[in-house]
């Protein structure tokens, strides 16, 4: 082994700073999952009827469904009956009220993430957070300054409580609850997540962001968010992901549902960073995800970002439905595998409105035997002219025991459609390494900046703080302060 | 400033350097020209501190301290520059963050405080228009999609930079047509003090016509076979390297001190 390598693997040795275990009274169902099991989880949310309805409906179609095999992925089956479905931590009564009720252990966890909970300890009126702990959100900020705007931002369990008619109206709505295996269980057994509602003509005046966070053993994360933008209406929403290192791989299938009316942007940042298994590829959570914006409006916009560097196995294709005429979709995405960590992520592009637009830029970067796998489907419909396309896909290796593949799907059936695709696979050069080693940047410097400047076209669609975060996460120095 | 004894290198087990020696001075430039192959530019890089060559044999010392020994960021913090013969791209990397963190991590090493970025643009402004190059390079990202001549502007740009005292520059004047060798060939002289060597490698006498060496030395199948002042390089260009070859080993042992 050169010294170079050696560097680089050192570089890539780092730690899961957010592994430990915050040690609360949880309140949980016994594992195993049966009919009785969503009635439980329904009961336990004081939800109503119409709400157990639908996921028992789910549940049922569930039991219909095998799990999905073709991902460039693997590991031993899943026994769903050796998972807990719902945890949350003991509370005295139904819930807090107010953040001032929040078992202080639970906000120091929050602290010692890097999120702090209580409104005067972040700056005024940058980022509000929803967070939401195993299977409850333990609280959200800013609640009352967004209020007075008319957004509603608040956890999933609250909006079927206080606005049932607009969960009704959107839920499953992107996303419907038979759309695949792992959405369908989501549907059945979601516990909590967040939800989001920006009036007509409403500029969200601040970042909504959820950071969630897996933390009992055996458990299971099903979280359900659900983002509605009206007509005219912009939001900037982040999330971010952390669990404890376990031994047991754990499970975290979500849904998240976008709408976008008329005029409407939403723009979605994930630095999803769950515990990855250790070196030799034991626990970590396998992160099986649907995430679906749909432009149904005209002019409207979705764009997701996201940093994956954390999970055993990451399974999702954030996708754009281009419904509305003039619609644009974005997808930007950095993916990190290292050790034993496999990602099968990329997007869905579907083209239905006429002029409709849409930006795939994915940047998989692969390292000890990790394996990467970018998959994209961009789709034009008949009806839609003058579809335009541009999908960018560039991976890059770093070792020799990495893998990276790429399977991009085009299916154009109208003959406006434009459509291209470009996709670079390289290895951080021993020239490079070299080069920077040479004008006096340590190793570990050296890959920083290549590696930095691999994603520079995704950073730079972070919002400023996230942009900070993953960068750090990448184990990389802020680029760009000057030039 | 830079002694070498009997090196000896390889790659993949077949030899490329077979005894080389050569001593260099403070103040002093010397050109190494020789044919394709001759290995001249394996000398560069191993002096620079590539790893992927095998020393089998011999002693570098630079300073007084073993060279060999010392990972290539520690070499180049201390001085030893090469200008690299093909230029090295790194998308997504701007030009000014990596000459400003290359600059910084020169000048931490040697315990200067760390330019900031207005410092930092001032100089870099400044000895960009002397070596020709444009501002937006600085915003481009480090040698991607610079034409040939653009690339060596750049590492000429980075030698003056980085203030190094022992330059090697490995064939910096291939692939330039005579406007952009003038310009280059500037550079290099600017830099030339006493307290600073120069080693110029090249297959063309041509820009030793720019830059007038102290010392030529004529490389052929891994050693030096003859050394002598700059009409040796004139000599060549007009006899071609194939005389050489035949040429007595004695000729080979005037080699400066």
């Amino acid at each position: 082994m050169n010294a170079a390598t050696k560097n680089i693997d050192s570089f890539l040795d780092r730690e899961y700073s957010a592994g430990f275990v915050t040690d609360l009274e949880s309140d949980s169902l016994p594992k195993g999952l049966s009919e009785a099991t969503v009635r439980a989880i329904s009961a336990k949310k004081h939800e109503p009827a119409f709400m157990l309805e639908w996921r028992l409906e789910a549940y049922r179609h569930w039991l219909t469904m095998t799990p999905p095999h073709w991902a460039q992925v693997g590991f031993p089956a899943i026994d769903f009956q050796d998972i807990v479905y719902y945890a949350a931590p003991k509370q005295k009564k139904d819930g807090p009220r107010s953040l001032d009720e929040v078992d202080p252990e639970l906000l120091r966890t929050y602290e010692k993430l890097g999120v702090p909970l209580h409104e005067r300890a972040r700056l005024a009126g940058v980022v509000a957070v929803d967070a939401v702990f195993d299977s409850v959100s333990v609280g959200t900020t800013f609640q009352k300054q967004l209020a007075e705007k008319g957004i509603i931002f608040c956890s999933f369990s609250e909006a079927v409580r206080e606005h049932p008619d607009l969960v009704r109206q959107y839920l499953g709505s992107v996303v419907p609850p038979g759309d695949n295996f792992y959405a369908a269980l989501n549907s059945a057994v979601f516990s909590d997540g967040s939800f989001v509602y920006i009036p007509k003509g409403v500029r969200c005046p601040m970042e909504l962001s959820t950071y969630f966070r897996i933390n009992a053993q055996d458990t299971g994360q099903f979280e359900r968010t659900l983002i509605i933008a009206d007509e005219g209406a912009h939001v900037s929403y982040l999330e971010g992901c952390t669990a404890p290192m376990r031994d047991e791989n754990q499970l975290h299938a979500a849904v998240v549902e976008l709408v976008a009316l008329k005029d409407a942007r939403i723009k979605y940042s994930t630095v999803q960073n769950w515990y990855p298994g250790d070196k030799d590829g034991k626990g970590g959570i396998y992160n099986f995800v649907t995430k679906r914006g749909d432009c149904r409006g005209d002019r409207s916009h979705i764009s997701w970002t996201q940093v994956e560097t954390g999970s055993a196995i990451t399974w999702k294709y954030p996708s754009v439905v281009l419904r509305g005429d003039d619609s644009v979709g974005e997808f930007y995405s950095v993916a990190l595998t290292n050790n034993r960590q496999q990602a099968d992520t990329g997007s869905k592009m579907t083209h239905m409105g006429r002029n409709t637009r849409s930006t795939i830029i994915s940047k998989g970067i692969s390292a000890g035997h990790g394996s990467n796998t970018f998959r994209g489907l961009v789709k034009v419909t008949p009806k839609a002219e003058n579809a335009r396309n541009y999908t960018q896909c560039d991976s890059l290796l770093i070792g020799e025991q990495c893998a990276a593949h790429t399977f991009p799907t085009i299916e154009a059936g109208n003959p406006s459609a434009r459509v291209e695709h470009e996709a670079t696979t390289s290895r951080i050069g021993e020239d490079q390494l070299f080069y920077a080693m040479q004008r006096g940047l340590s190793a570990e410097d050296a890959v920083s900046m290549i590696v930095s400047g691999f994603c520079k076209e995704v950073f730079k669609e972070l919002p400023m703080e996230f942009a900070v975060e993953a960068q750090n996460l990448l184990g990389v120095s802020l680029e760009g302060s000057i030039g | 400033m830079l002694d070498i004894n009997d090196l000896r290198v390889s790659v993949d087990g077949k030899p490329i350097l077979n005894g080389l020696s050569l001593h260099v001075k403070a103040g002093e430039v010397h050109a190494i020209m020789g044919p394709n192959g001759s290995g001249k530019s394996t000398l560069a890089q191993v002096l620079a501190g590539r790893d992927s060559f095998q020393v089998d044999g011999g002693t570098v010392t630079y300073d007084g301290e073993d060279l060999l020994t010392q990972p290539a960021e520690v070499r180049a913090r201390a001085g030893v520059f090469l200008a690299f013969q093909y230029p090295v791209e790194i998308p997504g990397v701007s030009n000014a963050y990596f000459l400003k963190a290359a600059v910084n991590a020169v000048r931490r090493h040697r315990g200067l405080q760390e330019l900031d970025a207005m410092d930092f643009l001032k100089r870099v402004k400044s000895e960009m228009k002397a070596v020709g190059m444009k501002e937006e390079f600085l915003y481009r990202s480090v040698n991607e999609g610079f034409s040939g001549g653009e690339k060596k502007r750049n590492e000429v740009l980075q030698m003056t930079l980085l203030e190094p005292k022992l330059a090697v520059l490995d064939e910096t004047d291939s692939g330039l047509d005579i406007d952009a060798l003038k310009v280059v060939a500037d550079g290099v002289n600017r830099l030339r003090a006493p307290d600073r060597a120069l080693i110029v490698i090249t297959h063309y006498q041509r820009l030793l016509d720019y830059i007038v060496p102290d010392y030529v030395h004529v490389l052929a199948n891994g050693t030096i076979v003859r050394s002598g002042g700059p009409e040796l390089a004139a000599e060549l260009e007009e006899r071609g390297y194939a005389w050489l070859a035949k040429a007595p080993e004695e000729q080979a042992k005037g080699v400066t001190t």
